[in-house]
């Protein structure tokens, strides 16, 4: 029992954040400091929401590259709509860009839902279009932070209880999160269906419409992000986040979440996400040459994959043999 | 029938003919842009109309095409050689693909030359740079040294570690570091001009250096993420950021205190000088070749190089007190 508990990938995660902590703090002491780890988690907090609507996605034997492009259109409209209304209370944008977000979240399952494309396909061909979308509306001009409301930009930085609104929007996505995936009937479908679709249909389970929620879902915490990233930057252009979707996949796959769908769980997704963001607010303070830095990174991830495939290889291969014998 | 044919064409070159020498008393010199309704282009064909009050005799034909492609730009070269203009003053799109076109205008006998941005040497008589390397980078260390009278630690914040201009405008800066004393250099960091890098290497750099006085960045993207962070650390007012950036998208820094100043090339005196060089070689007035001075009104003069090419003026400097005036124009 003991055993197989100190097997869990969350674990061996957790272990390797200490590890990674500690390993800064000789170098760095003041990294540790509360305030700062407070300010890390902060940081990571975008990651941590996207990458649980990924983890959604992925579970479902999906992919989501489109949520960065997502993001960054969300994000532009939100921020025209508060250049041309200042005074539009907060609550409406955020519902806004949930909703925003969600559409462009059900136009990708609608595609591999009824379509039947496949889905890298699909948020590969989205991804495009969004940007450019972004582009035409703003003709590639930056909404600047002057052009922005103060209320607008003040949101995800109001502090309540120590901790800044935008850090507690990624705690209660992880909550929900938990529930969602242990608690309802829909989460449990993302498992089902990623892992085994022909049984899935058998229970009946909708398998495009659950892969087709999983995107919308996605969608809906890639628009609030959004919102919450172009404030807290304060600014809003069309590279805005450019090359974030791998950065969100590459949170998952390190968390543990199997990109063969199925497996992963909401702590994975949470660690890989705090990993990744530790990683990338540790390396500018520990003064490391920058072709270090992409060097470090893209040996983590797969390192992570690499640890994927060996335990989830083995487990396959018993299960295999069993049922050979029943034979 | 042919008779009265070649007679009437006889009569229409005569007609230009005589009225070719009663136009050329006002020189009519066009500013070609990369494209129209683009504020920074604007803001050069106000530099332009300045030049022409100047001079008296110059009107100005401000025109580009609606989106930034040369065939549109060439579509708009072949107009103005038909309309028969004095000079051409162009910021290309395309440094190649222009050049046939802007030959058969010089063949025409119109003056062109090129500003902002290039075209190769065989399709202009001279090229306009804003700015130079070396002027850059002095501007840049010369701004944070302004607001630190006692010396300190500054950085730099930089685009990607690979990006030719930023590294030649920071190798440029270090060669000058020391004619400012007490200023010291203590790093150079890269955001890859991304909002969301820029900014956390902008925090790393405070962290690290907790007495550092002043960041310097460069790059539009990175100026803007450095002085929200500074912002957001509350340190605004301890650390100033400044390097190149373009005023509307620095406003709201300077209104903070989080940047005192910046820099970036002033598309007026762009566009005027670009005017006051056409008009002075389409008068005969001077003679583009290199090491020749050819003046530009108040700006000066632009020495040439072996290229033909010379650079406007240091990078003009934006700060509370002008900021209000640009930050709509680009």
């Amino acid at each position: 029992m003991i055993q197989s508990f100190f097997k869990t990938r969350e674990v061996i995660l957790g272990v390797a954040i200490l590890v990674l902590l500690i390993a800064i703090a000789s170098r760095f002491p003041a990294f540790v400091a509360p305030r700062n780890l407070a300010n890390v988690f902060n940081d990571t907090a975008p990651l941590v929401i996207l990458a649980l609507g990924q983890m959604a996605v992925i579970l479902t034997r999906c992919i989501d590259l489109s949520v960065a492009a997502n993001l960054a259109l969300t994000g532009m409209i939100v921020a025209m709509l508060n250049t041309i209304m200042p005074g539009l209370p907060i609550p409406f944008i955020l519902v806004i860009a949930i909703a925003l977000g969600a559409l462009m979240g059900l136009a990708n399952g609608l595609l591999v839902w009824k379509l039947e494309i496949p889905p890298i396909v699909v948020t590969l061909g989205t991804m495009t279009v969004y940007r450019g979308i972004i582009f035409l509306i703003s003709n590639g001009a930056w909404i600047n932070a002057h052009e922005m409301s103060p209320s607008f930009k003040a949101f995800p930085r109001e502090v309540i209880l120590g901790l800044p609104v935008l850090s507690w929007i990624a705690i209660f996505v992880v909550i929900g999160f938990i529930v969602l995936i242990s608690r309802t009937p829909l989460g449990r479908a993302f498992y089902a269906v990623g892992g085994n679709p022909h049984a899935a249909v058998y229970t009946g389970i909708n398998v495009g419409q659950t892969q087709c929620a999983a995107f919308v879902l996605s969608g809906a915490l890639a628009g609030l992000t959004g919102y919450l990233w172009v404030a807290r930057y304060a600014v809003a252009y069309v590279d805005i986040a450019g090359g974030f979707e791998l950065e969100v996949v590459a949170a998952c796959v390190i968390g543990g979440i199997s990109i063969a769908g199925g497996i992963g769980s909401v702590g994975g997704a949470l660690l890989g996400a705090l990993f990744l963001g530790i990683v990338k607010n540790a390396l500018p303070v520990i003064n490391i040459s920058p072709f270090w830095q992409l060097a470090i990174s893209g040996s983590a991830i797969i390192i992570a994959v690499a640890f994927n495939a060996t335990s989830n290889r083995t487990k396959g291969r018993v299960i295999l043999k069993k049922a050979e014998h029943a034979q | 029938m042919k008779l009265f044919k070649s007679l009437l064409a006889a009569t229409a070159v005569a007609a230009v003919c005589i009225a070719g020498p009663a136009q050329a008393e006002n020189k009519r010199i066009a500013l070609v842009v990369k494209a129209l309704g683009i504020g920074f282009f604007e803001a050069a064909a106000k530099g332009a109309e300045e030049a022409a009050k100047e001079l008296g005799d110059v009107e100005i034909i401000y025109t580009g095409p609606t989106d930034t492609t040369a065939e549109g730009q060439i579509e708009v070269i072949n107009a103005l050689i038909a309309q028969k203009v004095d000079a051409i003053a162009i910021s290309a799109n395309d440094q190649d693909a222009l050049v046939p076109a802007l030959k058969k205008a010089m063949q025409r006998g119109i003056t062109v030359v090129s500003w902002d941005s290039g075209v190769a040497p065989e399709g202009r008589q001279l090229h306009l740079n804003p700015s130079s390397n070396p002027l850059i980078g002095n501007m840049i260390i010369k701004l944070a040294a302004d607001h630190l009278p006692d010396g300190g630690d500054v950085a730099v914040l930089s685009a990607s570690a690979t990006a030719t201009n930023q590294n030649i405008w920071i190798e440029e800066m270090n060669k000058v570091k020391g004619n400012y004393p007490g200023i010291n250099v203590v790093a150079t960091v890269y955001g890859d001009d991304l909002a969301d890098k820029s900014y956390r290497e902008a925090q790393g750099l405070m962290q690290t250096y907790p007495d550092l006085k002043a960041i310097i960045a460069p790059t539009s993207v990175g100026i803007v993420a450095a002085a929200q962070a500074v912002s957001d650390a509350e340190k605004a007012g301890k650390v100033n950021v400044t390097g190149l950036g373009l005023p509307s998208e620095m406003a709201g820094h300077v209104d903070s205190g989080a940047s005192k100043s910046f820099a970036i090339w002033n598309p007026i005196d762009l566009g005027y000088s670009a005017t006051m060089l056409a008009y002075n070689l389409a008068a005969g007035n001077a003679e583009a070749k290199p090491g020749a001075d050819i003046p530009m009104g108040r700006m000066g003069a632009l020495t040439l190089d072996d290229k033909n090419e010379g650079a406007m003026a240091d990078p003009f400097v934006y700060d509370s007190s002008n900021i209000d005036d640009f930050k709509d124009i680009f």
